[in-house]
């Protein structure tokens, strides 16, 4: 018995279904063919409703349409937009054995439909609807209690899955010897020195960070100095001094006057 | 059938749509309010008056840049996807509004002769239907970013779709304790249970506080607004937007501060019932429920405000952390704490046995802790990371690094550039660029 409300979703929502598959299916844009996908799985939802399983629609809408169609649009949008299907087979006979497994999937569902047509007689959900709690209660206890241990097997599935996807996808990153941002935070607020380390010693010929800043006596300021040319071995850097160095009588690494002619010995190095 | 839902079946036609008409009204008014609010809350804050010209106390201000954006150029980047582009913002509005249908606004009135009560719909399951929608919102900005075709909004739509399906989570798990007390997932049923008991947000305070924080994370609002970043994004997922189709992601925002503000006070703060001392008097009943219920309202709006006034965004893996390591772990043993107390409410169980159990349970919890193997200290090194560390370094050898194969094989033609390879920048190719 299929009342006349019943009827017209059906009629609106069956097609808009069916034409959100075969959509998803002809669609040239992966993206475009997710959302025709979850135009078929939010009608489906309401069709559940409709038939008086409102906890299974919305389930439904929250967990396929929201959480699994959305990781996949979350992959599909991470492909990009450009890309394009490639239609070389990769896998030897794929389409073969995937054009068998489909006709048998086909089979399987039109002789479990014709079966579930003819030879079960439909009980409504009126009487479970309405007596011990309601839908949500009812379904509930029949989860927790008959159905009980395929729950938890489904549930351990999952699990295994997703614990062998983070095994898969874990890379491990050593954090050791590195501060955190609390350390940091703290080093920097609580430290010897609370003031940023004084630049580098800006001067009308250069401005390198290789040039320390200069205290008020014209001595060098430490903490200005580079760390990472500080520590870098003296013979790594013979060149690059050299080529900055004056000619002058006192030579000084650290002032620039411009791209000096190459020196003799450089001239044979390079030979 | 719940005893709301039967009520509420035999509504008129007219009735319905003077509901819902309404609802529509009342969602546009508080958006305008809310924004209006947020400027002058958040410039006494920053000591400064906010707006304060259009209308008394500036009121008209919203309405008028309402106006002003309606009117704005509609732009439609080159490399949008069309259709899409335009989905994306009706998506983000509809179920914004959708949201709102089940939320039960006030008690039993009578509107011209009609017996009803002030909700448009009560389901069995309506707390799923405000899940649902939230979950659906997110294909309006995740899909804006997708179809702007630009590389800023598609990195704020994949930071919001992550963080709205973590957050629901962690959501959907503060509501169980809910439901476990109140005994169903109406939202009538569950206002009617919190004034038979306490409200549940003395009985229940973990979720309460885990609602909260997931409410904010679920509507992208400061201090969790990352896939808006402006420092980060330029404007995350609605960069590329413009007139009508902004305003339709602005006002999809704020009604959902609001429903799920209405919902925390539905689930939380004893709906549209007046607080203790006035509870079940005759300011409790009938009309006076939408005074309670907006006044309840209110009150977590301004904290949303307040929130964006002080706090500083969070960085995103502290905020995922957060959601996946304090939240939902959080939630989970709550449940569990929750569900074992009300299972031991009906046993014949003294407070000894508890203490004796709970004791036992405590020493082999001490033991295993105990024989945990302690992690070896840190040594810290000073040494400087020169490679693979994740701040960008000056090349060691000072040299300009040699251009990579393939715009040296560009550059090659051009004399001067590749060519001489001693210190002219490569020229610029678009491969830095267009990768989204």
């Amino acid at each position: 018995m299929i009342g006349l409300g019943e009827t017209i979703a059906f009629w609106i929502l069956g097609p808009l279904a069916l034409a959100g598959g075969l959509a998803m299916v002809l669609a040239r844009n992966a993206v475009h063919s997710a959302l025709w996908l979850a135009q078929t799985m939010l009608c489906l939802g309401a069709l559940y409703m409709v038939q008086q399983a409102p906890f299974l629609g919305f389930v439904q809408i929250i967990v396929y349409t929201g959480a699994i169609m959305m990781l996949f649009l979350f992959v599909l949008m991470l492909v990009g937009k450009e890309s394009v299907d490639s239609v070389v087979e990769v896998l030897r006979g794929q389409r073969v054995a995937a054009a068998l497994a489909g006709i048998g999937l086909a089979a399987l569902l039109v002789s479990m439909l014709g079966r579930a047509f003819a030879g079960v007689t439909a009980v409504g959900l009126v009487k479970v609807n309405s007596t011990g709690g309601g839908n949500v209660a009812n379904l509930g206890r029949s989860l927790y209690t008959d159905y009980l241990f395929p729950f938890e097997l489904t549930s351990a599935l999952l699990m295994t899955a997703a614990v062998g996807a983070m095994v898969l996808a874990f890379t491990e990153r050593s954090k050791q010897g590195r501060l955190t941002q609390r350390e940091r935070v703290e080093a920097r607020i609580r430290g010897e020195r609370p003031s940023p380390l004084p630049g580098p010693g800006v001067f009308a010929t250069m401005n390198s960070v290789a040039t320390p800043a200069l205290l008020p006596d014209g001595s060098v300021a430490p903490e200005s100095l580079s760390e990472l040319l500080e520590s870098t071995g003296r013979d790594r850097l013979d060149a690059d001094v050299r080529s900055v160095v004056s000619a002058g009588a006192e030579p000084d690494a650290r002032v620039l006057r411009g791209p000096v002619p190459p020196t003799a010995a450089d001239q044979e190095e390079q030979k | 059938m719940t005893p709301t839902e039967a009520l509420l079946g035999d509504d008129p036609l007219w009735l319905i749509i003077v509901k819902v008409v309404v609802i529509f009204v009342f969602l546009m008014v508080m958006t305008l309010f809310m924004i209006w609010m947020e400027r002058r809350v958040v410039g006494r804050m920053q000591q400064r008056p906010g707006p304060n010209r259009v209308g008394p106390f500036g009121l008209l201000q919203s309405l008028a840049d309402g106006l002003k954006l309606a009117f704005k150029e509609d732009i439609q980047p080159a490399m949008a996807d069309r259709w899409v582009y335009i989905l994306a913002p009706i998506i983000s509005a509809i179920t914004a509004f959708t949201a709102f249908s089940v939320i039960p606004l006030g008690g039993e009135v009578s509107i011209f002769g009609e017996h009803t009560v002030l909700q448009i719909t009560d389901l069995q399951v309506g707390v799923l239907v405000v899940l649902a929608c939230s979950s659906l919102g997110v294909y309006g900005i995740v899909l804006s970013g997708w179809a702007s075709g630009s590389p800023y909004p598609l990195l704020g739509s994949l930071r919001s779709a992550a963080q709205v399906i973590s957050y629901e989570i962690a959501l959907g798990m503060s509501i169980v304790a809910v439901v476990l007390y109140s005994g169903s997932l109406s939202t009538a049923d569950i206002v009617a249970a919190q004034s038979r008991q306490w409200w549940f947000v003395f009985l229940l305070f973990p979720s309460f506080a885990v609602f909260c924080v997931s409410m904010v994370g679920e509507t992208n609002r400061a201090p969790f607004d990352l896939p808006e970043a402006e420092s980060e994004l330029v404007g995350g997922f609605h960069t590329e937007y413009s007139s009508l189709k902004f305003a339709l992601f602005f006002l999809a925002e704020y009604v959902n501060m609001v429903t799920v503000s209405a919902m925390a006070t539905t689930l939380f703060l004893g709906g549209w019932h007046a607080p203790w001392p006035l509870a079940g008097g005759a300011l409790d009943r009938g009309w006076w429920g939408p005074l309670w219920f907006i006044g309840k309202l209110l009150a977590f709006l301004f904290v949303f405000v307040w929130l964006r006034g002080t706090l500083p965004r969070m960085r995103y893996d502290q905020f995922m952390a957060l959601g996946w390591k304090v939240l939902v772990p959080g939630s989970l043993v709550w449940i569990v704490l929750v569900s074992g107390a009300r299972a031991l409410r009906g046993a014949a169980v003294t407070p000894g046995e508890i203490l004796v159990v709970g004791g036992f349970l405590l020493v082999i919890l001490l033991v295993v802790a105990f024989l945990l193997p302690q992690r070896a200290p840190v040594e810290r090194t000073r040494e400087i990371v020169t490679a693979g560390s994740d701040y960008p370094l000056p090349p060691l050898d000072l040299v300009v690094p040699p251009s990579p194969p393939r715009r040296a094989a560009v550059g090659a033609g051009v004399p001067g550039t590749a060519a001489s390879g001693n210190g002219a920048p490569p020229p610029r190719q678009e491969d830095g660029h267009g990768t989204a």
